[in-house]
């Protein structure tokens, strides 16, 4: 199944738009991978357009890191047409790593280096010169503020520190494309903040980021466009509005102090669905005051009185359940490594 | 630049990246270096008196002994730094630096290089202090600038092949530990071969091994080199051992570094 679009007026507003654009940064048509017998992905198509973040999201073992590895040519597909860049991944890789910048999931910096040797390391590598090489490092390493710990040797970093030097060094080459593989797993909520930060800057500067991340809220705050993978499928594409409006999550949850009372509330309100034993009845709701004015008045007409009463919008958390079955993020993939 | 110049940058970078990695952690060196001298000044005050005499040429005892053994230990030297080798590549593999490396634009075998002249320069610090040690002790060699030269030459080839032959192990290895293990029966063919003892005191079977494995003839061009006794066609053969190994193992190598899952 490939991603739906989610209403046939953006879809021809989109297809318009593309014709117009030189290409876009990524595409990917029937995208396959199998190990052995384990389909980790299944015909997948996907466009990324340049200069957006662009977020791919999933529960753990959806193929998420598998699609980055392939991206970033680190692991051949098994059937379809990548090209990343303008270039196709199977038959032009050097074209593509000249390109792209890749912060995997498990930091990628030499520990037995300091932060500043990593990053002249990277300089060396893109051929950059000695003094332009100086220059980027330096100036890398106030961006990411880490200029107070540019000579400790990295094994002594925190995990913080270590993700903010991974993505300095992405970015020491200037990449057009970056992928960022669960950039925020395991940092402390003020770290993530800081990456968060760090990735939005780099959108200002025309970068385009593919983003993998089983955090809903991080998709929502970041992503142009998301992309829901599960079991090595897309099942949903979108804007993050696009996705929260297809599906209905809106509610009020109204609780009741004993059964007679939730009993006079199902007859007074027929859409609502009623749950005897924690009393409560959930009642469909756009999220608008007038709607909840309404729904009060009506409560108090009937002289019921409500003991609790929560609103609830609709966030990606619904949709990732109504469309995968499952909450966002499980845990029940046994670590890597 | 051409292809061939940033082949050639990208393999310095990472020789660098290995001389700071050697530099900031000298333990392992260290520890390379003490081998060879640990075996020398073993085999030439434990056993050196007895096999000495057994060698059957000149005044015989420790003296002669310390001569006979050095170039061996030198080889010692040479076996210790590729095991230490293969270790330190198949844990640069798990590294995520590395697969940081596979997405970038650079010759991809340069990360190999830089293990392999990384171990060129410890197995020549490791045979430097065997050498000076074995100096102290009685080793008297008989050579001239040429043949220093030359014997420095023979080392350095064979040490080329070896250590393609170990970053291959270390490529192979599942496990860190299994890159320890493989390598281990380098350390063992010096004294499966005329390291330690002539061939010609051993038994038939044993000696046709000992004769015909590329240890036996690096380490009589060696002798014959620093001793001043003729080298034969040992030169030859391991000139043709040394590239043959290098060859094969640096395909070997490059192609399992390659290889994508």
């Amino acid at each position: 199944m490939t991603a739906n679009p989610i209403s046939s007026a953006t879809a021809t507003a989109a297809d318009a738009a593309r014709r117009n654009r030189p290409q876009p940064a990524l595409s990917v048509t029937g995208l396959r991978k199998s190990y052995g017998d384990h389909v980790v992905l299944d015909g997948v198509d996907l466009t990324v357009a340049e200069g957006t973040i662009f977020s791919l999201l999933g529960p753990n073992g959806a193929g998420k890191t598998t699609m980055v590895q392939i991206l970033s040519t680190l692991v051949r597909p098994d059937a379809g047409e990548i090209r990343v860049a303008g270039h196709d991944v199977a038959r032009q890789p050097d074209e593509v790593r000249a390109a792209i910048g890749v912060t995997g999931q498990f930091s990628a910096v030499d520990r037995l280096l300091t932060g500043e040797e990593n990053l002249l390391l990277m300089a060396d590598l893109h051929h950059l010169g000695r003094r332009a090489g100086r220059r980027r490092a330096e100036e890398l390493l106030e961006r990411f503020d880490l200029v107070a710990v540019a000579r400790k040797i990295a094994a002594t970093y925190s995990g913080g520190m270590r993700r903010r030097l991974d993505l300095a060094m992405t970015l020491v080459g200037d990449p057009r494309i970056i992928f960022l593989d669960e950039p925020t797993t395991g940092l402390d909520p003020r770290s993530r903040r800081d990456v968060w930060q760090n990735i939005r800057t780099l959108v200002a500067g025309g970068v385009t980021v593919f983003l993998t991340t089983q955090y809903l809220d991080e998709a929502d705050h970041l992503a142009d466009r998301i992309a829901l993978l599960d079991r090595g499928k897309l099942v949903a594409e979108g804007t993050p509005d696009e996705l929260k409006r297809r599906i209905p999550g809106g509610h009020v949850r109204l609780q009741f102090a004993d059964a007679g009372e939730l009993d006079l509330a199902a007859h007074a309100l027929d859409a609502a669905v009623r749950d005897d034993d924690a009393l409560t009845l959930r009642v469909p709701h756009d999220g608008g005051v007038h709607a909840l004015r309404a729904l009060l008045a009506r409560l108090d007409d009937a002289s019921i009185e409500v003991a609790n009463l929560t609103v609830h919008t609709p966030d990606l958390d619904d949709v990732f359940f109504a469309l995968t079955g499952k909450a966002g993020t499980d845990h029940e993939k046994e670590p890597v490594r | 630049m051409s292809t061939l110049s940033y082949a050639l940058s990208d393999s310095a970078t990472m020789v660098r990246r290995q001389l700071k990695h050697m530099r900031r952690y000298p333990s392992l060196t260290l520890q390379l270096a003490g081998l060879p001298v640990v075996m020398l000044l073993m085999f030439v005050y434990v056993f050196g008196g007895t096999l000495g005499d057994g060698l059957g040429a000149g005044s015989g005892g420790r003296g002669e002994y310390a001569d006979y053994v050095t170039p061996g230990v030198l080889l010692m030297a040479v076996a210790a730094v590729a095991q230490g080798t293969a270790i330190s590549a198949a844990m640069d593999m798990t590294e995520g630096i590395v697969a940081r490396f596979r997405t970038m634009a650079i010759a991809r075998v340069s990360v190999l290089t830089g293990h392999v002249v990384g171990a060129l320069v410890q197995t020549f610090l490791a045979a430097a202090v065997a050498l000076a040690v074995a100096l102290g002790i009685g080793f008297r060699p008989d050579a001239g600038p040429v043949e220093w030269v030359a014997a420095a030459g023979v080392l350095a080839m064979f040490a080329f092949a070896l250590t393609w032959l170990s970053v291959a192990l270390g490529m192979v290895a599942r496990s860190v530990e299994s890159a320890s293990n493989l390598p281990m029966p380098l350390m063992l063919l010096p004294f499966l071969g005329s390291g330690f003892v002539p061939t010609d005191s051993m038994p038939a079977g044993l000696r046709w091994f000992a004769e015909y494995q590329p240890f036996t003839p690096v380490i009589e061009t060696l002798r014959g080199l620093l001793l001043g006794s003729g080298i034969g066609n040992s030169g030859i053969v391991s000139l043709a051992w040394s590239a043959g190994i290098a060859l094969l193992s640096y395909g070997w190598a490059k192609r399992r570094y390659n290889r994508q899952a």
